[in-house]
């Protein structure tokens, strides 16, 4: 198991390419936004962040009933790996939206649907780690992590559908803006493919980090039996 | 016509967040994979030496 597969080196490399042709890409290739200016660039990145945050916890929750149905350990690790994996994306959009809206609506922060669904939704898998690592026994928090990944989800949903149920200043990037939306702009041609390419690359390298962070469990769970074989 | 506004400072910010978060978090996974094969690696040694005993 130690041995890393060939496979996941390939996939390091890969999503390291691409992660350095989508910066560039962002940097060089997009044009600049004729009102916002560069801050708009942040725009790739924040969504594609999102993208994975949403993502990573949609597999979560898939693996949470996976554990439920058949009670393998195997499938509490990679729910747990995509949780951790996506607080940290669901962190970077929090905080890259913070920074953009500053110059554009004025405010660091406004309480607004689409941000404040977004700090629940983070604030809700911070929880889960949090509870998980008060729990001792494996199989009662590997069942209660399942559990909470199920429920949990229902923050996702949430979260993605608050800018098109209710009015919000946060603007939509697939469908039509509310009107008070500020911050909306068209995507031309080379936007739409920067756009695309950064959501592909953060796709990759979700499924790279994902790899890693179950190897990280199992290691983490081998040591731990051979603390619990000394112990006894 | 007016240009874009100047928002270098921000996309600067926004980018810093963006690498120092993904290096923060890939430079924790590596750690800690360190740290842990260091134990395995300790563990192993001391259940050998147990089964010797």
């Amino acid at each position: 198991m130690n041995a890393k597969p060939k496979l996941l080196t390939v996939l390091d490399v890969v999503a390291g390419a691409m992660f350095v042709a989508a910066v560039a890409l962002v940097f060089f290739y997009a044009p600049l936004e004729r009102v916002m200016g560069l801050v708009q660039k942040v725009f790739y990145f924040h969504v594609a962040s999102a993208w994975i945050g949403m993502l990573a916890f949609a597999v979560a929750a898939f693996y949470g009933v996976l554990y439920l149905v058949k009670k393998d350990e195997r499938y509490d690790r990679v729910e747990l790996a995509a949780v951790e994996i996506g607080i940290v994306f669901a962190l970077i959009t929090i905080v890259t939206g913070s920074i953009w809206a500053r110059p554009i609506w004025n405010a660091w922060w406004t309480w607004d649907p689409r941000l404040t669904t977004a700090t629940v939704m983070e604030l809700v898998y911070f929880a889960y780690l949090m509870l998980r690592s008060g729990i001792e026994e494996p199989e009662r928090r590997a069942r209660f992590g399942a559990v909470y990944a199920i429920i949990g989800f229902l923050s996702v949903p949430l979260t993605f559908f608050s800018i098109r149920l209710f009015r919000t200043i946060h603007p939509v990037v697939i469908g039509s803006n509310d009107p008070g939306a500020e911050g909306a702009f068209d995507m031309t041609q080379k936007m739409t493919q920067t756009f695309m390419f950064s959501l592909l690359t953060f796709t990759v390298g979700f499924v790279t980090l994902l790899w890693h962070r179950v190897r990280l469990g199992v290691l983490s769970d081998k040591v731990e039996q051979l603390k619990l074989k000394l112990q006894s | 016509m007016e240009g874009p506004a100047n928002t270098l400072s921000y996309f600067i910010a926004g980018y810093g967040v963006i690498f120092g978060v993904l290096a923060f978090y890939i430079g924790s996974l590596i750690v800690r994979w360190r740290n842990l094969k260091q134990d395995e690696a300790m563990l192993t040694e001391l259940e050998k030496k147990e089964q010797t005993e």
